[in-house]
């Protein structure tokens, strides 16, 4: 059974490679970047409890390895990568520094000032040979290996899906472990986790490091298939998109993340059709009637649904 | 008369299929009754300040429609919100392309974002007209040949008075402030573009900034040492004040040129002092709503005339509803040349040949004016002076 739907997973998943096409399907590809860049807050905000308003900074982060790899350095695409991880992962194990000293609304601004900083150091004039300042670097996007008989999009889709795939699975691997009741614990009561023998310290500045890893391959990724970055790409309202994605998503949820990713994408197309003069208080009401019609997320609702339906049939439990 | 159109007209209605959609093939967004333009501006964001200019082109496009379109054909101009976010832009230009089938994109806005298409709607093929945005870059008809600027370029508007200072002042020392990036090198290009062979024995001293410096008081002041007379300042409105009253604190009198994004009287004259501003240079391609001498003028009151009908709750102090009103004037005047044939390629032909068009509210004399080989429509200003209440106009058009 279990096997079956694996593979009915990885049908639905291919499928929009083959029946999207052109603009619907850069929607999809974009749509699993953001939600990975979701998951990837969700490890240190969601499930460690160390709220991160500052996310949108590794992603943009990421964009650039890769943009300035590629732009400056001829690097393969596949190859800028690990390299934007790894950068990344780095920058969020000195980022998770503070993080022990400091908690809540505090951690949170010290994130949002990162989110705030990135933009306008990417615009400084002396990392512009390799930034391009304000102008940003255009990209050439990844070439179709000449055996696969796929358009670019066709292609770009199934490589960030790929990723995004493994990525999510090694997450799944690492949310089932021992180290997920430690983040949990550390979020819940940190003192009682202190107590139990857990390593405060560690664990909350490998969740940052491997949040910002995952929120880097994101931002990656992204470059790969927008084929441009600049400043304007990621100014500090994408760290807060990101944050509203994890809320209206779900925290603690593999599915969710792909939800807040929809929300994130589309909910602002959606309040322009609604209200071309003020799609800002569209956006606001459908995020509070979201919130009050699913307070825990669409994680949430998906989760009492599940369990609705098992108590109302227990046979089939 | 059987022409190829009506013939493929006639092949949509048998099989049942939409007209638009079989005309789709020979001209893209165009259908008997109808063309399709789409566009993309900040609606939301931080700057959103520059939505109306969309706002000001669909009433533009809703009044030609009102009288009767262009060659039988409604305008159905579509302008998607981007947020002024170089991804959302990419989004929302694929989703007009590939969804909406629009026939071309017109005016979208802001250096980054329409850097973010540029290549994917040339590659397409679909013209990218009149980008809102005042970068040189998309005036290059050679390596984006669907690609077109509007706004004069600052590169333009330096060659402007490169021109000026070889004409009026052909022994003056000339002296240039100019930030160091991409906007005051643009400057220096322009400068060198107006002046040719002069520029050399006529420019004595070239000094930069950075944007992030907190004074300019050593550049002024090694300007001064240099014994230069007259000054071309490239800067952002905080420095250009600091400028303006730096040059007044030394008790230096040279002629002062400013870029014309820094000559707003509240944002930079005011700051510095109306009175030591008094003799400074800039360039203007507009008429300024505000400017008593246009109140009885016929361009000016044909603006006005359609903002009280279509607009008329619009601030008419927004110097964005003149540009929405000019743009949107330049692609009517593109469509009515193109005449029946509206594909693609002619619409960016047309585009390429616009002979001297005199926009209501623009200066007398500025005329747009492209060729295959002159993707800056706007190459002409006038000369300004500063009185030390308003800006008064002076001299002949220059052409860069």
């Amino acid at each position: 059974m279990s096997r079956l739907a694996a593979v009915g997973v990885a049908v639905l998943l291919i499928a929009p490679a083959f029946v999207l096409s052109g603009y619907h399907l850069f929607q999809t590809t974009m749509l699993a970047v953001y939600a990975l860049a979701i998951l990837g807050l969700d490890l240190v905000t969601g499930t460690t409890g160390q709220v991160s308003l500052g996310h949108g900074a590794f992603y943009a982060i990421g964009a650039y390895v890769t943009a300035i790899l590629m732009a400056s350095f001829n690097w393969p695409y596949w190859a800028t990568l690990p390299v934007a991880g790894a950068v990344c992962a780095a920058l969020g194990f000195a980022i998770g520094l503070p993080a022990l000293r400091l908690r809540g609304p505090y951690l949170a601004l010290v994130t949002l000032a990162l989110a705030a900083a990135v933009p306008q150091i990417l615009r400084a004039k002396a990392l512009e040979t390799w930034t391009g300042g304000a102008q940003g670097i255009v990209l050439s996007g990844p070439e179709v290996p000449a055996l696969l008989p796929l358009s670019a999009d066709q292609f770009l889709y199934l490589f960030v899906l790929a990723i995004a795939a493994l990525l999510f699975l090694a997450a799944h691997l690492l949310l089932r472990g021992r180290i997920r009741r430690a983040m949990a614990a550390i979020r819940d009561h940190p003192l009682a986790a202190e107590a139990a023998g857990i390593d405060v310290a560690a664990i909350k500045t490998r969740a940052f490091a491997i949040s910002a890893l995952f929120t880097g391959i994101a931002g990656s990724l992204g470059a790969l298939v927008v084929q441009f970055v600049a400043p304007d790409s990621f100014e500090v309202m994408l760290s807060i998109a990101l944050f509203v994605g994890l809320v209206v998503g779900g925290t603690g949820s593999l599915p969710g993340a792909v939800a807040g990713a929809g929300f994130v994408l589309f909910v602002p197309n959606l309040s322009e059709l609604v209200s071309k003069s003020a799609p800002g208080v569209v956006y606001g009401v459908l995020l509070v009637a979201a919130l009050f019609v699913m307070p825990s997320g669409a994680a949430g609702a998906l989760r009492r649904l599940v369990a609705s339906r098992r108590r109302a049939r227990p046979d089939t439990a | 008369m059987l022409t190829r159109r009506t013939l493929l007209q006639g092949t949509a209605a048998a099989s049942l299929v939409p007209a638009g959609r079989a005309l789709a093939a020979d001209m893209p967004g165009v259908t008997a009754s109808e063309i399709r333009i789409g566009n993309t501006n900040p609606h939301s964001g931080p700057a959103s300040a520059w939505g109306v200019i969309a706002t000001a082109e669909a009433a533009y496009f809703q009044m030609i429609n009102d009288q009767g379109g262009i060659n039988g054909r409604k305008i159905a101009f579509q302008s998607l919100d981007d947020g002024y976010s170089p991804p959302r832009t990419v989004a929302q230009t694929r989703k007009l392309v590939e969804e909406d089938e629009v026939s071309f994109m017109f005016n979208g806005l802001g250096t980054a974002c329409q850097t973010a298409v540029r290549q994917y709607l040339n590659a397409k093929k679909v013209p990218q007209l009149f980008v809102a945005t005042g970068a040189d870059k998309f005036g290059d008809p050679q390596h984006f040949p669907w690609t077109m600027g509007w706004n004069p370029s600052y590169r333009t508007e330096a060659a402007i008075y490169g021109k000026y200072l070889v004409q009026e002042k052909p022994n003056a020392k000339v002296g240039v402030l100019y930030q160091n990036d991409d906007f005051g090198k643009d400057y220096l290009l322009g400068l060198k573009d107006g002046m040719g062979e002069h520029y050399a024995s006529m420019v004595v001293k070239e000094v930069s900034y950075e944007s992030t410096d907190p004074t300019i008081d050593s550049q002024a002041i090694s300007l001064q040492s240099a014994g230069v007379d007259a000054v071309v300042t490239a800067a952002l409105p905080k420095i250009a004040a600091q400028m303006i009253r730096k040059i007044a604190d030394l008790n230096w009198h040279p002629l002062h040129i400013m870029s014309n994004v820094s000559v707003s009287v509240a944002a930079v004259l005011i700051p510095a002092g109306p009175e030591k501003a008094i003799g400074m240079l800039t360039a203007a391609y507009q008429k300024d709503n505000s400017d008593p001498r246009w109140v009885n003028d016929p361009g000016m009151e044909e603006w006005r005339g359609f903002m009280k009908k279509y607009l008329p709750s619009a601030d008419l102090a927004d110097a964005n509803f003149g540009y929405g009103f000019a743009t949107a004037g330049t692609m009517a005047h593109v469509l009515r040349q193109c005449g029946d044939d509206l594909s693609r390629a002619n619409v960016m032909k047309q585009a390429a040949s616009i002979s001297g068009l005199q926009a209501p509210t623009f200066l007398p004399g500025v005329l747009i004016a492209t060729s295959p080989s002159n993707f800056h429509p706007i190459r002409a200003m006038q000369m300004q002076k500063w009185d030390g209440a308003a800006w008064q106009l002076f001299g002949p058009v220059i052409t860069a």
